[in-house]
């Protein structure tokens, strides 16, 4: 009888903990704004430091911090922190012109002083501003900034929009010249941080354009896209952004939940090694390209059956992707693949992998695991090469692995997912790749001269029609000669509260259009 | 019974002091023993997979001075050390014990809540159990315990947030801060798996101190079975739940390490898997040393939770001290 009472009473105890501890913390739901003027966002992206050449993307992003340059949709340069800007008939000097009204968060005015400082730090800075022939930048009269070049450069202002160069206010460095602060000159302004994850964001005082109806931004980095999924679904927060093939499936048939979705300037690509004495020839390259059963792995690991990519870049980048129906698009054939390889004098062996000269045709295939479904497409990749007759050994490892075996030069293939939206035109990640001497993450040991030189032109050359000539002519060169072979292209899912208008998915990445967005009546 | 705690405070201080130098080499040496190129990782832990390159790792292994010969790396190491000074992380460039000061307080704040939830379920659990051996209530626990355990970390913290956060909306499902609840999920999951394992430590002292012929005594003498239970039982009964808790803090540490990567929580636990990754090894290093004290931190706190609650343990003591 008393043990029951104390069983009774200890059991009543443990209860009682249980609810209270559960009940102390009060349910809050994005859903539950009651202002309509906050915007909840979560995203897989952490913030360690302000650095711009490390976190920069985020506050462009975010519109805290501004470029010289901006972009629209389109990837085509537009007024940034300068409202114009002219260029020299030689092409050499341009002068920028910066908005009149334009204040940092501290409310000290943007000077070309300023400006230059920031911009003369980046170019020391890893970052993409070094790829221009930059001889000076200075400020040439209180808002007009110049830029000398050595030679001219028509992607100067893509340059320029780049995360890595924003600017910042004198304040926000140290005495060493470190970024302390995170003071910007756009809308937004950083009032709380918990970096890496979580920081808050107002509308600025010093902000003189269009006011937004959205005056306040929480966002939180979230790393499990699994946690991601869950947060959308039950609309705990207004924007999520990117998740697992599998809970994108899930999150698309589920009517509680808006998805907006763009194909971003990014493609997984085969890196392969052309100087490899089984890859140094195009039928090589072109076999290995007829057994990939794209549309397979689009739909069985994607779950996105048009993410199969028939060419480098995707439709949704307009000015480089090849539409016309005359363009060669990229497709499986296996038989015919064995074909080009018989006629390279590979032979099956009894385990039906190639032999040629008393060697098996045996390749290292190396990727990275940041990106979940890249092991995956690996090993499927393993497989449909295993039917040509390839045996292929996959190395899941840390990302730095594929520069640092291009410049060893034992990296044999590479799965990798470029970004073609390093800057907002592909021209500059194409230039890096496709050079003379093949790029970190592009071409490896691949002889060819025609790519490089049309890329040059397209860097000095600033009529239209020539320009689009030229990148049709690029693409169709690698289409054939393969020097890397693309595999799929990439969709970012964003989950966006249902009651959230103006959203806008930039496939570019370089704006979250958060100033467009307002809150629809309830 | 101040005399014996100070020489216990004594011998740990030497144990900490022992313990920051072999860690802090140990953790020196496997760092640079690891596969692959330093500078390139590095770069892609500052920069990310997008911006890697060659001239980006060149400009880091510059900047950090990596080129340096490993003897002289280890001395300088031991130099910093010496001065208290744990060095600027590769990654962020931040002072490394601003950074371990800020992530440990959120770890240890998830650490205790966890702890003292998992108290607050075993302990009444254990009890009841013990009092009725081999009763539905210890089968029922005992069951749970199993399946508790046997879960990963990161199942069970993802069946809570389908549970209390999709279907029921008790709680975020992640927010790094005291707000909506961030703080529940996450240590319940931990709580959860330190519960099922210290429930039945708790439930097997008691019935051990059930069996005893002192509590028998203390019934015989007149004493009602909740009079004995505070009187006789629980204090007995406590030594081996306490002892216990020191070493559940091997779980808790493996525990932070994914539970604050599922619900976002800004601990030292998500920091040190960044680190690791990007081969940030002056905080790597520090970790490790802030977390190897807080071992022998915790072992002292143990030790002396022990020697309050057990007046046997301060006699054995004093004897080997006179002997």
């Amino acid at each position: 009888m008393f043990l029951y009472s104390i069983r009774r009473r200890l059991l009543s105890t443990a209860t009682a903990m249980l609810s209270l501890s559960l009940l102390v913390a009060p349910a809050l739901t994005a859903a539950d704004n009651t202002a309509k003027s906050s915007l909840s966002i979560v995203g897989p992206w952490e913030i360690s430091t302000l650095e711009p050449s490390r976190s920069g993307y985020l506050f462009l992003r975010m519109q805290v911090a501004e470029a010289l340059v901006g972009t629209d949709l389109e990837g085509k340069a537009a007024p940034g922190l300068a409202e114009r800007w002219e260029v020299s008939p030689d092409g050499l000097q341009w002068r920028f012109f910066l908005r009149p009204d334009a204040r940092f968060h501290d409310g000290s005015p943007v000077t070309a002083e300023s400006v230059a400082m920031n911009l003369q730090r980046a170019l020391g800075q890893p970052g993409v501003l070094a790829m221009a022939p930059i001889a000076s930048i200075s400020a040439a009269a209180p808002r007009e900034v110049n830029i000398a070049l050595s030679q001219p450069y028509a992607m100067l202002p893509m340059l320029l929009a780049h995360s890595s160069a924003i600017i910042l206010a004198p304040a926000a460095y140290n005495e060493k010249g470190q970024v302390r602060r995170m003071l910007g000159s756009g809308p937004y302004q950083l009032v709380r941080q918990t970096l890496p994850q979580q920081f808050e964001l107002a509308l600025s005082p010093h902000w003189r354009g269009r006011q937004p109806a959205i005056r306040h931004i929480h966002y939180l980095s979230v790393s499990r896209p699994e946690t991601r999924a869950l947060i959308a679904e039950s609309h705990q927060a207004d924007l999520v952004f990117g998740f697992d093939p599998a809970s994108t499936q899930r999150l698309r048939h589920n009517p509680k939940v808006v998805m907006k979705e763009a194909d971003l300037a990014r493609t997984v690509t085969l890196k392969l090694n052309s100087g490899h004495r089984f890859l140094n020839n195009v039928e090589t390259r072109q076999a290995l390209s007829l057994a990939i059963n794209r549309a397979g792995i689009a739909k069985g690991i994607l779950r996105t059956p048009e993410l199969a990519a028939d060419q480098l870049l995707p439709p949704s980048i307009t000015q480089w992707h090849q539409a016309g129906p005359e363009f060669p698009r990229l497709h499986s054939d296996l038989a015919q693949a064995k074909k080009l390889l018989a006629a390279q004098g590979w032979r099956p062996g009894t385990d039906g992998i190639l032999h040629r000269n008393g060697e098996r045709f045996s390749l290292a295939l190396t990727t990275l695991p940041d990106r979940p479904e890249l092991p995956i497409i690996a090993t499927a990749l393993q497989d449909q090469f295993r039917k040509l007759g390839i045996e292929v050994k996959v190395i899941v490892t840390n990302s730095s692995e594929i520069p640092l075996g291009h410049r060893t030069g034992k990296l044999e293939m590479g799965l990798v997912p470029r970004n073609f939206a390093l800057v907002p035109d592909p021209f500059v990640t194409l230039n890096q790749d496709f050079k003379h001497g093949g790029g970190d993450w592009g071409a490896m040991n691949w002889q060819n001269g025609e790519v490089p030189a049309l890329l040059e032109k397209i860097a000095s050359e600033t009529e239209p029609a020539a320009q689009a000539r030229y990148r049709h002519d690029i693409m169709l060169a690698l289409q054939q000669e393969l020097p890397v072979i693309p595999v799929t292209w990439y969709r970012l899912p964003v989950a966006v509260h249902p009651q959230l208008q103006g959203v806008k998915v930039d496939p570019l990445e370089q704006s979250y259009y958060i100033s467009d967005m307002v809150w629809s009546a309830q | 019974m101040l005399n014996i705690i100070s020489r216990l405070l004594f011998r740990r201080c030497l144990q900490a002091v022992i313990v920051a130098l072999l860690v802090s080499t140990v953790s020196f040496f496997l760092m640079h023993s690891l596969s692959g190129d330093l500078a390139f990782r590095i770069a892609a832990g500052r920069y990310g997979y997008d911006m890697v390159t060659a001239a980006a790792a060149e400009a880091v292994r510059a900047e950090l001075g990596l080129d340096r010969p490993l003897l002289q790396g280890l001395l300088l190491w031991w130099q910093q050390l010496l001065q208290f000074d744990l060095g600027d992380s590769y990654l962020t460039s931040a002072p490394v014990i601003d950074e371990i000061r800020e992530q440990f307080g959120h770890t240890l704040q998830l650490a205790l809540s966890a702890l003292a939830l998992s108290i607050a379920i075993a302990l009444p659990v254990g009890l009841v159990t013990g009092l009725n051996p081999h009763g539905w209530l210890d089968r029922v626990s005992l069951a749970l315990s199993i399946i508790l355990r046997a879960f990963p970390p990161f199942l069970l913290g993802i069946l809570l947030i389908l549970l209390l956060s999709s279907k029921l909306g008790i709680t975020n499902a992640a927010n790094a801060s005291h707000e909506h609840g961030g703080l529940l999920l996450p240590a319940l999951t931990l709580a959860l798996g330190l519960a099922a394992v210290s429930s039945r430590v708790a439930r097997d002292a008691m019935v051990e101190v059930r069996r005893s012929a002192y509590f028998n005594f203390a019934r015989t003498k007149g004493l009602s079975d909740l009079l004995a239970l505070l009187r006789h039982g629980i204090r007995n009964a406590a030594v081996p739940v306490i002892a216990y808790l020191g070493v559940q803090l091997v779980f808790l540490m493996e525990g932070v390490i994914i539970i604050e990567s599922l619900f976002a929580w800004p601990g030292i636990g998500h920091a040190l898997a960044h680190a690791v990754f990007g081969r940030d090894i002056p905080m790597i290093q520090g970790t490790a040393i802030v977390m190897g004290l807080l071992f022998v931190l915790c072992n002292t706190l143990v030790d002396i939770a022990c020697l309050v609650a057990d007046p046997r343990q301060r006699y054995l003591v004093t004897r080997r001290a006179d002997a």
